[in-house]
């Protein structure tokens, strides 16, 4: 397999991953911390942070065993088992790393960082990666750009969420349901914005 | 624990409906539901996963260390996926290709998590695989419920049967992402709002003796 650098314009990929195909808002992926953290503004900001680190990083480690290790030992059918373990040393040492260098991101970052192991954004996005066939800088490049609209999108919500919160909402709707239809606006919104690029 | 397999059946399609009440497993919730189809092939898949991971995860719940036992709990769900991914492959291509991604992200789907968590690491093996399986029909109701909608107001169709008259207009917000979120908050609403008022029913009817035995020793 022979790898092109630039099939596609870096620039308009990371801004089309950013906010046209919005990972969270078109692709639904990461909800279930989405709606559980965007109660609190501060935690959303720690959690965004850490999904846009964790999911470059993995991005980047994956495109190299994918096409290092995986493809040319014809393993593609486990690669979904080469991922999740990806996802958890690249957690694991991410955290050993902040804990050693800054012990106040660690205070504030280390919680989040054992659950985006299970975060579907990080599977999901390198997921995208190999089935699109992104070559190395588009990956990275569509992998920070998914996670910084996954931020975007979670400080937003979380924003909108303490809004809400003094309103009057029907009981049966409150909590997810009040918080569901909120994202379907904001997905609506979102979608104002596709036709200025296509992202495949 | 001494759950019987009637409650646990009803509890998960109804009463703790995982992804009505517990809130689980949104991602893929929205993101097949855009055909009946592809939701049955999805949710088939999530009840499997989550009975034989349930099955696996329950006989071995002695043998894991408790510090590995989350990685052990991915590894084994990450099999079970893999084996549902190649069976869609060589059985049903056309369907493996449209859900794409969201075949592998199974895996993350955290109904599975949450079932070898909550049940499976306490329960005898049997009937972890019938709370999984009974789980993964709860996530079935719901999911084809909102399939049945999207699909009849989105294209007039249902299964690739044409349903609607020739002059209706579908509605395109139907197929695109925020009628999916609009959806889910309304079986919600409705689930939530069915329950409360049976449980208002049920207090109304325990109460109701008491105000007749009450009043005798005032009166006496």
């Amino acid at each position: 397999m022979d790898f092109e650098f630039f099939t596609m314009n870096p620039i308009a990929l990371f801004f089309a991953s950013i906010f046209t195909s919005n990972i969270l808002l078109s692709n639904f992926l990461g909800m279930c911390s989405f709606i559980s953290v965007s109660k609190d503004y501060k935690s959303s900001f720690g959690l965004g942070l850490a999904v846009t680190v964790v999911m470059t990083i993995t991005a980047a480690v994956s495109w190299v065993v994918l096409y290092y290790v995986i493809v040319p030992l014809g393993l593609e059918y486990l690669s979904f088992i080469v991922f999740i373990i990806v996802i958890a040393a690249v957690v694991q040492i991410l955290e050993m790393v902040i804990d050693r260098a800054s012990p106040a991101l660690y205070m504030s970052l280390g919680i989040f960082l054992p659950l985006i192991t299970v975060n579907c954004a990080i599977l999901g996005a390198i997921l995208f990666m190999q089935i699109r066939q992104y070559a190395f800088i588009e990956s990275v490049v569509f992998a920070a750009g998914s996670g910084l609209g996954w931020w975007l999108a979670i400080m937003l919500l979380a924003a909108i969420r303490g809004r809400i919160e003094n309103n009057p909402v029907p009981s049966g709707l409150k909590g997810a349901g009040i918080t569901m239809i909120t994202i379907g606006f904001m997905a609506m919104g979102f979608i104002g914005f596709s036709g200025m690029i296509a992202v495949q | 624990m001494s759950a019987k397999p009637g409650k646990i059946l009803m509890d998960n399609l109804w009463f703790n409906n995982p992804v009505l009440i517990q809130v689980l497993g949104i991602c893929s919730t929205l993101a097949v539901t855009n055909n009946v189809r592809n939701t049955l092939v999805m949710t088939v898949g999530v009840s499997l996963a989550t009975a034989f991971s349930g099955w696996t995860l329950s006989l071995m719940k002695d043998l894991i260390p408790r510090k590995v036992r989350m990685i052990v709990q991915v590894l084994v769900i990450s099999f079970y996926v893999i084996l549902i991914d190649i069976l869609l492959r060589a059985y049903l291509p056309e369907a493996s290709r449209q859900l794409g991604p969201y075949v592998g992200l199974i895996i993350t789907n955290c109904i599975i998590m949450g079932r070898a968590e909550a049940f499976a690491a306490a329960n005898r093996p049997l009937i972890s695989f019938w709370d999984g399986l009974t789980s993964g029909l709860g996530y079935m109701a719901v999911l084809v419920a909102i399939a049945l909608v999207r699909e009849i107001l989105g294209f007039g169709s249902v299964l690739g049967f044409r349903l609607m008259p020739e002059g209706f207009v579908p509605w395109t917000i139907m197929i695109t992402a925020p009628s999916a979120f609009f959806l889910v908050a309304m079986v919600m609403w409705l689930a939530r709002n069915l329950q409360a008022r049976r449980e208002a029913a049920a207090k109304a009817a325990k109460a109701a003796p008491k105000p007749a035995a009450g009043p005798s020793p005032a009166k006496a």
